[in-house]
């Protein structure tokens, strides 16, 4: 259909102008920054003149038009500036620690999937039952959980108490030697090298970071699914379905799950929304040498063009993830982009 | 073929047990046409679902039996009743867009059910699903098997949901309210469709319904059922001419007929002599080449094209039209909701067209035209008691405060007939008579000269409409005012109006006389509408 | 149900006279016959009581000055002495949880009620003009939602400077696309209602019809918002110290006190950080279960 696919490069074209608004933000916050960023970036034994050299260096002294072109000229090199701290790249620092970040989202995200939609299903379907209220409390409970907190209590129980889990310190204990790196992701670049043995140490070492993170998105998504589920299957071609005699495999998952799934895949982008930020705090609790335990360290140092270029690389990253759930919507549901719902 | 005793259903609610079905008995035989009608909450709809076993998670079926061909429906398993549901039983339901899932093309749902009762396999399927839809006279079936519901119409949709009832053959077709919501026009299509297809088929069916006039059109015999109980059954003629029962009298009475006049919708014993309203030959709104054009997604919509009448000092005008046709548009730019595009709508000899809707709140002629809504419920502020509803206008318009305001909400309460205990209840405490006749009240209260009556009768059932197009009658007389009725039912439209327009396509078709419209259409179309129309029989003891 | 024609017979009740305070009264009534009819709701009104006592008479009556430290008891667990035990410095770990209420719930209830205000704003006149305004909106909101919502926190008080004062700010401003489209929504489905017009028919202006008519009748979801981002706003603010943003210790804060207690637990004294963080969780817990009895309490169709 013509208009469809109209609707989907509609899609996409609206990114643009987010883009822009979100270089715009994260430009308004780099100057925005308390204090005179041409002193922080002289040093301590800075004169007056080797401050205002590094102003005209940096470009500080120009209008700030002028500023901002030059801001997206660098972006547009994949410039995110030098960080204080380390003296390297900003966007260098941040693509080697990106792997890191993704690989415990997603394992976070899938897992938590695989509980959540499961339990949602059943929570509607069997409702007022036991499981129903199991999803209750967890839901409840879930959203309460402060992720640093959830993470914490699992180290003390499972390191300190039980002793299970390895030390919660970094990606892989010292004791195994890092995969080759292909995509960066511990657990792929290991099967690749058919070293099982850094595979069993990289997922131990995953296991409660993910855990925490997972705890924290089975709450929404489990809502979510529940209420959606509910209402699809009060909806009234399920009653169609039933009285032409349909088997109740064929109603429960072609004609309710189906459609109980679009509002699930719409949610995703706002656990996104939730599970990156999550991420940064996760990170910090179990020393995961991601880009938000980067941020971190960043910000204690007041590293500000390392915490900025992790605010924008956040920020596009979910971007092209929200733009990706769309997409994947638009493909289980005909009627995206014609108005009709 | 199918034998009901003493049948009873009840639904578990938070306060105890809710008897919807208590004990009904009846039975249907083979290639009979059976009408079960009934106004909202009097079970004729549970008794279907119940039939099936498709009931919510709360409602069972307490006692009696439901034998069908030999098989207990009651007792049957779940098994059982799937093989039976679609297969010997079939079912249609109202609002068919909602019926299809919206996700699945309307081809693959005719072949989920083929396929689930044996009747087609991976290779034959298409081909089956293609002769459904071609046996509901679907137009190019070979291209809307791959359309989704939401590409098709309302009347498409419901012709699919026939092709999945009837796509195995089954014996008996349930009809649920089958053309609630559908356009008169395309009403008559549809159940002509159906009913071509139960007796070309042998089949029996069982038509729902709360219009005893279109279940007299199509069916054999009729159950009538109110709160839960069947209180009268037997062929339509004899209903009509003879009704036993006096709550099927009052049905009989209240059911718009050819010959009715507003007063014999009553009851006999309430029928009071109408007072005479008068009409004037001074023109109070004219309405000169009114036009609307809309921007819409592809081109601009021409909602209203250029449409002139007249409506005189105490007069009654009807406004008649399907959906879709102009007439909604028409008077909310009388209502002076939204601005239209070119024209005059001159009242009392101002053009008001002239002043922007957006301030016309503040207009003193605001007073002097009101509306009264289609829907009553949607109508009244939920956060709002009636007495709240009624103050409204009277706070914003007049001077009208403390004692003096909480006396004149009185008296409209007094005037529409509702009791005055019900003036502190919020509208879901209310019924849709007494919600109708808050809407009616805050619609009076400013005086109006001029009342738009936008469908006020369309949500209610057929009983309580009688009474509040009888009330409407009296207030006519009482206050003098002047009267637009917009209404898709021509029948309705007649009984309390001098004059009609028939409205199509954004433009006016025929305009005349009452009388003169229904007794002798000049254009195709009024034709076509009052064909359309369910022609019950007349009652021969009416009045 | 009683039908119109039956109606007149029912039973007659005087009519009431003064009709503002009847309606006071019944709002109240309502409310108690909510917390009676939900258990769930009642318990979360009483723990919110209780934050609140802590918030307001806390700093008065712990046992202990919640900064003051005492190295000779350092690191004690939980006795009769000191309920939660004592901290690194020797501070009262009880004291310092039941202080840092007062803290926490001042940024999480500023943030909503900046966001609650501001969001309704942009929303209800988003939804109810429609049009250009209403896109430009949409897009603003838009790019507010593109960041992920704690990073964008961080950057914005990273960015501001660090104080109680840009917690709030920067809570606020994450939050407010969440009333600006809840309120757009609710209001946009009710703009073309049956009511809406009705009231315009009896000479409501726009900005009235908005105001009276179609706002508070969004209330009751919007109650649901409020309450879980309550919860929300704390859980950000306790993040955002958490990672040293804002709040700075000595102050007594629960997202601090977890994060110094966080070294103490893989040498296994827990109630560092055990105690504050269940507070947290506690606080949270308590204002997701009031969502929804609020909303019954706002919703006058939930009376009968």
């Amino acid at each position: 259909m013509a208009g469809r696919s109209a609707a989907i490069i509609g899609r996409i074209a609206q990114a643009v102008p987010v883009i822009i608004g979100v270089v715009v933000i994260s430009f308004i916050l780099t100057r925005a920054l308390p204090g005179d960023p041409a002193v922080q970036f002289a040093g301590l034994a800075a004169t007056p003149e080797s401050i205002e050299q590094v102003r005209v260096k940096l470009g500080l002294d120009k209008p700030m038009p002028e500023q901002f072109l030059i801001y997206v000229g660098q972006l547009a090199h994949g410039d995110l500036g030098q960080s204080i701290a380390t003296g390297r790249p900003v966007a260098e620092e941040l693509a080697s620690r990106l792997p890191a970040s993704l690989e415990l989202t997603l394992v976070a995200l899938v897992l938590s999937c695989i509980i959540a939609i499961p339990l949602g299903v059943l929570a509607a379907t069997r409702q007022g039952t036991w499981v129903d209220q199991l999803c209750r409390i967890l839901v409840t409970a879930g959203v309460s959980l402060p992720t640093f907190f959830t993470g914490l209590v699992l180290i003390y129980v499972f390191y300190y108490l039980l002793g299970w889990a390895p030390s919660p310190l970094g990606r892989l204990d010292f004791v195994f030697i890092e995969p080759d790196r292909v995509t960066g992701f511990y657990l792929i670049d290991a099967a690749l090298a058919g070293d099982w043995e850094t595979w069993t140490g990289a997922l131990k070492q995953l296991i409660l970071p993910a855990i925490t993170l997972a705890l924290f998105t089975l709450a929404p998504i489990a809502r979510m699914t529940r209420a959606s589920m509910l209402s699809a299957l009060s909806a009234d071609y399920v009653r169609t379905a039933k009285a032409a005699g349909l088997g109740s495999r064929q109603v429960l998952f072609t004609y309710a799950f189906r459609n109980a799934l679009l509002p699930v895949v719409t949610t995703l982008g706002m656990v996104f929304s939730f599970v990156l930020g999550a991420n940064v705090l996760v990170e910090k609790v179990f020393a995961w040498p991601g880009i938000g335990s980067y941020a971190v360290e960043a910000l204690v140092a007041s590293d500000y063009a390392a915490v900025q270029g992790f605010v924008l690389t956040m920020a596009l990253l979910f971007v092209v993830l929200n733009l990706i759930i769309d997409l994947a919507y638009s493909t289980i549901d005909p009627r995206f982009g014609t108005g009709a719902r | 073929m199918l034998s009901v005793k003493d049948f009873a259903v009840s639904f578990r609610t938070r306060r105890g047990d809710v008897d919807a079905v208590k004990g009904i008995s009846f039975e249907l035989a083979k290639g009979e046409r059976l009408g079960i009608v009934g106004e909202s909450g009097s079970g004729k709809s549970v008794t279907s679902y119940a039939l099936m076993r498709i009931l919510d998670a709360n409602g069972r079926i307490k006692a009696g039996d439901a034998i069908y061909s030999g098989i207990d429906l009651r007792r049957a398993s779940e098994g059982e009743m799937r093989d039976i549901r679609g297969r010997e039983i079939s079912m249609i339901f109202q609002n068919p867009r909602a019926a299809l899932n919206p996700i699945r093309k309307v081809g693959h749902q005719i072949e989920d059910v083929l396929r689930r009762h044996n009747q087609a396999s991976g290779h034959d399927a298409r081909d089956k699903a293609i002769a459904a839809l071609e046996a509901v006279k679907i137009n190019d079936a070979e291209k809307r098997y791959d359309a989704y519901p939401f590409e098709l119409s309302g009347g498409m949709c419901q012709r699919i949901v026939i092709a999945i009832a009837l796509a195995c053959d089954p014996k008996l077709l349930i009809a649920d309210e089958p053309t609630t919501g559908l356009d008169i026009t395309t009403q008559k299509v549809v159940m002509d469709l159906v009913d071509d297809l139960v007796r070309a088929r042998g089949m029996s069916s069982i038509l729902i319904t709360h219009d005893l006039g279109l279940a007299s059109d199509y069916c054999d015999r009729i159950v009538v059922m109110k709160d839960g109980v069947i209180v009268e059954e037997g062929p339509p003629q004899e209903l009509f001419s003879n009704p036993q029962h006096p709550y099927t009298r009052k049905l009989v009475d209240a059911t718009p007929r050819r010959n009715a006049t507003i007063r014999s919708l009553l009851p006999e014993d309430e029928r009071r002599p109408l007072e005479p309203h008068t009409v004037s030959t001074t023109p109070l709104l004219e309405v000169l080449n009114l036009r609307k054009t809309y921007a819409g997604k592809s081109g601009p919509v021409h909602a209203v094209k250029g449409v002139s009448f007249t409506v005189h000092k105490g007069e009654s005008v009807g406004l008649v039209g399907e959906s879709g046709c102009g007439k909604s548009t028409t008077s909310s730019m009388l209502a002076r909701l939204f601005d239209p595009t070119s024209g005059q709508i001159l009242f009392k000899g101002q053009d008001i067209a002239e002043m922007p809707a957006a301030g016309f709140a503040r207009n003193p002629l605001r007073g002097r035209i009101q509306m009264v809504f289609q829907d009553a419920t949607d109508s009244l502020n939920p956060r709002h008691t009636a007495r709240q509803s009624i103050a409204e206008p009277l706070k914003r318009m007049s001077d009208l405060r403390g004692k003096a305001l909480e006396a004149r909400v009185e008296e409209l309460a007094h005037l529409t007939g509702l009791p005055p205990h019900l003036l502190d209840r919020f509208p879901h405490q209310l019924s849709g008579g007494q919600k109708a006749r808050v809407g009616i009240a805050r619609a009076i209260a400013p005086e109006p000269d001029f009342l738009i009556l936008d469908e006020p009768t369309a949500a209610l059932d057929v009983s309580i409409q009688a009474v509040v197009l009888n009330l409407l009658a009296d207030l006519r007389a009482r206050l003098g005012m002047s009267y637009l009725f917009v209404s898709h039912d021509l029948n309705v439209v007649r009984l309390l109006c001098d004059r009609v327009i028939v409205m199509k396509g954004g433009e006016v078709v025929e305009a005349g006389p009452a009388q003169q419209v229904m007794d002798n259409p000049q254009h195709p179309y009024t034709r076509e509408l009052l064909s359309a129309a369910p022609q019950p029989p007349e009652r021969q003891n009416a009045a | 149900m009683a039908t119109v024609l039956d109606a007149p017979t029912a039973s007659a009740q005087p009519p009431k006279m003064a009709q503002p305070a009847a309606v006071k009264s019944g709002a109240l009534a309502h409310t108690l016959y909510v917390l009676r009819e939900n258990p769930v709701t009642a318990l979360s009104f009483g723990m919110f009581a209780f934050f609140i006592a802590s918030a307001v008479i806390g700093p008065y009556v712990v046992p202990y000055d919640p900064l003051a430290t005492n190295s000779a008891m350092s690191l004690k667990p939980p006795s009769l002495a000191h309920w939660f035990g004592t901290d690194n410095l020797g501070r009262d770990v009880f004291s310092r949880v039941i202080v840092a209420t007062r803290l926490d719930l001042i940024i999480s209830v500023a943030a909503v009620a900046l966001s609650f205000v501001i969001g309704s704003f942009i929303g209800a006149i988003s939804g109810y003009r429609g049009g250009w305004l209403d896109t430009v909106m949409n897009r603003g909101l838009d790019i507010i939602m593109a960041f992920p919502l704690f990073v964008l926190a961080m950057g914005i008080v990273a960015a501001l400077g660090n104080s109680v004062a840009n917690i709030i700010y920067a809570t606020a401003i994450i939050n407010i696309p969440f009333y600006a489209r809840l309120v757009r929504a609710e209001v946009n489905i009710r703009r073309e209602a049956g009511f809406t017009q009705a009231a315009k028919i009896a000479g409501n202006s726009d900005a009235r019809v908005l105001a009276f008519h179609i706002f508070p009748n969004a209330l009751p979801p919007m109650m649901v918002q409020v309450s879980l981002n309550l919860g929300w706003a704390i859980l950000n603010a306790a993040g955002l110290s958490f990672i040293g943003l804002g709040v700075r210790p000595p102050t007594p804060e629960w997202g601090i006190m977890v994060a110094e207690g966080a070294n103490y637990i893989v040498s296994g004294e827990w109630w560092l950080a055990v105690f504050p963080g269940l507070w947290l969780m506690l606080a949270v817990f308590t204002f997701n279960l009031m969502g929804d009895g609020l909303r019954d309490i706002v919703d006058p169709r939930r009376r009968t």
